[in-house]
């Protein structure tokens, strides 16, 4: 046989058999697949990921058969790591990254048996629902306690892509610096990677080196921390997991992404025939975005208002972006007591008034 | 100061950018050279990072972790060296799969590992020579690893220009049929050369987990030895233009992202390209300026040899 044909048959086979399958998984264990953006040891945001499988797994048993792909780069590749999830009848797929919604979307209407769940995005489909967390609240307690901490008055910020979910997290933290400490400055640096530890250690350097001393970041390594602590007086967050092997000092508190009762939640629906394509953006309220300890590096009266924020913002008593905002170009972004709706926030691509350096588009 | 850029802290992490790659590609290089073409150099820093990583924390010194990367390294090395020169197995494949393999043994080997912080790296106290205005802190203020390499890349160029030894490895990477017919031991070259751009990989490999990040984080290679197999080839398979190339690439990393700290209206995207951009531009120049002969590879790269054909 030719090895041209011998594949096309073979992949004709394969595409065949796998059509009947999303009706046979009725019988055995429903078939979950992950794909992750950075390794599962990342210690940050995919190390939250597969937490949430490993719950799915130990609340399920034996009803459900997962499987996780790492380290799959944003772009046609996760779309050759999503089909063949799809291929190997998975009828559930959580696709963990930002840039895997357009792979996303193409897979998602070539197996329309196939129920897909996308963080951070915002298109969905019959069978694709997105989910998301507000990690702009947790960004708004960080940015008090940096605007309280900082004494060279300068902010570091590492940033992974200019996408809408990073840049509200700037946003958020600039304002609430700058609420109490007017003299506050922002750098962003841009590492353009979720996870590169080599380069997110040299952007930790070079703003380390540029005089700040409270460092932020929204990429996916320790690597940060590490640099942060070497250099010894400067504070540092948790981001995405708790990173507690970094505290008390650099890592003073930490925003945690808590999956696993969203995961669970969607498992069981899937299991009880009522999973519908929804759109869930859970915040400190829901248990979504978790709050670290607080470490002794901090004043008392820094942790009291930090909590304090925390309190108010799971209450529902306080959002963090209320106005009156202004852009960065001054033009009025919310009137006076006006709070931001969550499409707006979902869409967010400008800074905030004060920020000096430029958004790149 | 030039321009809100402080040139003591962008010297210092250009040495620090650059320095995991250029061993990578220098160790990559006398492999090539040797007419082997090993795909595995990221397999062989994440194991370099991990193993040096692992014994720098256990016995606390930062020396003998150098030495256990550069270990760990050349036994992947070797393991490529046995599969390609005695089973004579096909070099691209087995090296693809010599980076998956690595990337997986160290994330295994790394378990206990995340989250450890290692024992600083010292460093190399040059007395007065440190203290001489702006040439002092610039020139002379890094760790020995920075040097090492420098005078690794110093020594490759020496030994493959002006030794005998070299002189051999040198007739096996361009025909090692001609150089068996003359009585030298092919698989014997291939075997050394191998070690040595394994030991290189490792050592580059343990000085990102040991002084550039510092800790241990999985897959935290990201890439890097594949930029030093691509600066292997622009710089046209020579010593001095792998120099070049990898100095270039960390530097204008590093200024880069310090570019951006300062906060300069330089678009980022544009700052984002630039090392990728400006090092193959360099070494393509510095190729073309050279003329015809210059750029060509080993004639038997990537080639099986077989005493028997």
């Amino acid at each position: 046989m030719k090895r041209r044909s011998f594949l096309t048959t073979s992949a004709a086979a394969t595409v065949l058999a796998t059509a009947g399958l999303p009706a046979l998984a009725q019988d055995g264990p429903l078939k979950i697949g992950f794909i992750y953006v950075g390794p599962v040891g990342d210690m940050g945001w995919s190390y939250q990921h597969e937490q949430g499988r490993r719950a799915i797994v130990e609340k399920f048993g034996d009803q459900v058969e997962t499987k996780f792909i790492e380290s799959v780069p944003e772009g046609p590749d996760a779309e050759r790591a999503l089909t063949s999830l799809a291929l190997e009848g998975n009828t559930m797929i959580f696709a963990t990254s930002f840039g895997y919604m357009d792979p996303v979307m193409n897979v998602a209407a070539k197996f329309p048996n196939v129920m897909f769940e996308h963080a951070t995005g915002y298109k969905r489909a019959d069978n694709v629902a997105t989910y998301d967390a507000k990690f702009f609240q947790g960004r708004a307690i960080q940015g008090t306690i940096a605007g309280r901490m900082t004494k060279s008055n300068k902010i570091g910020y590492i940033g992974s892509f200019p996408i809408p979910e990073v840049v509200q997290g700037i946003n958020a933290a600039y304002i609430h610096a700058k609420k109490v400490n007017p003299d506050v400055e922002m750098s962003v640096v841009w590492a353009y990677s979720w996870f590169d530890p080599a380069k997110e250690a040299d952007a930790a350097a070079a703003l380390i080196a540029d005089g700040v001393d409270v460092l932020m970041q929204h990429t996916d390594s320790t690597a940060p921390q590490a640099k942060a602590q070497e250099a010894g007086n400067v504070i540092t967050f948790g981001q995405a997991s708790d990173m507690s092997g970094f505290a008390p000092m650099p890592r003073v508190t930490s925003t945690i992404d808590n999956w696993a009762p969203y995961y669970i939640e969607r498992v069981q629906a899937m299991l009880d025939g009522t999973w519908s394509s929804t759109a869930t953006w859970g915040g400190i309220d829901t248990g979504m975005v978790e709050i670290g300890e607080m470490t002794d590096a901090l004043p008392s009266e820094v942790i009291e208002e930090a909590t304090a924020m925390k309190d108010a913002i799971a209450a529902g008593e306080y959002h963090p972006f209320t106005g009156p905002l202004k852009k960065q170009d001054g033009t009025v972004w919310l009137a006076d007591g006006e709070v931001a709706d969550d499409a707006a926030l979902a869409s967010m691509d400008f800074y905030l008034e004060g920020i000096t350096a430029e958004l790149p588009k | 100061m030039i321009g809100g850029i402080d040139l003591t802290t962008l010297a210092a992490m250009l040495m620090v950018a650059s320095t995991p790659v250029l061993l990578a590609a220098i160790g990559e290089l006398i492999a090539e050279r040797a007419g082997v073409l090993n795909l595995g150099v990221e397999g062989m820093m994440i194991c370099g990072a991990v193993g040096g990583f692992a014994i720098a924390v256990m016995t606390g010194s930062p020396v003998l972790g150098f030495i256990g990367g550069a270990v760990s390294g050349a036994a992947l090395a070797l393991l490529f060296a046995v599969l390609t020169q005695v089973f004579l197995s096909n070099q691209v494949a087995t090296g693809l799969a010599l980076t998956l393999f690595g990337l997986g043994l160290s994330a295994l080997l790394g378990k206990g590992f995340e989250g450890v912080r290692p024992p600083a790296t010292a460093k190399l106290d040059l007395g007065p020579l440190s203290d001489i205005p702006v040439l002092g802190p610039v020139l002379f203020s890094h760790d020995w690893v920075v040097y090492l390499s420098l005078v690794l890349v110093v020594l490759v160029w020496g030994f493959l220009k002006y030794t005998r030894a070299g002189l051999i490895l040198r007739a096996v990477g361009e025909s090692h049929d001609a150089a068996h017919a003359l009585g030298y031991r092919v698989i014997a070259v291939r075997f050394g050369a191998l070690t040595f751009g394994g030991a290189c990989a490792g050592l580059g490999g343990a000085y990102l987990s040991l002084v550039r990040v510092p800790q241990w984080t999985e897959g935290m290679t990201a890439g890097v030895g594949w930029i030093a197999l691509a600066i292997v080839v622009f710089a046209s398979w020579k010593p001095q233009r792998v120099l070049v190339g990898a100095y270039l690439f960390g530097g204008i990393t590093a200024l880069q992202l310090q570019l951006q700290a300062a906060g300069y209206a330089i678009p980022v995207h544009l700052l984002s390209m630039a090392p990728y951009i400006i090092t193959i531009l360099a070494l393509v120049v510095l190729s073309a300026v050279h003329g015809r002969n210059a750029q060509a590879g080993p004639a038997a790269l990537g080639k099986s040899f077989h005493a028997s054909s």
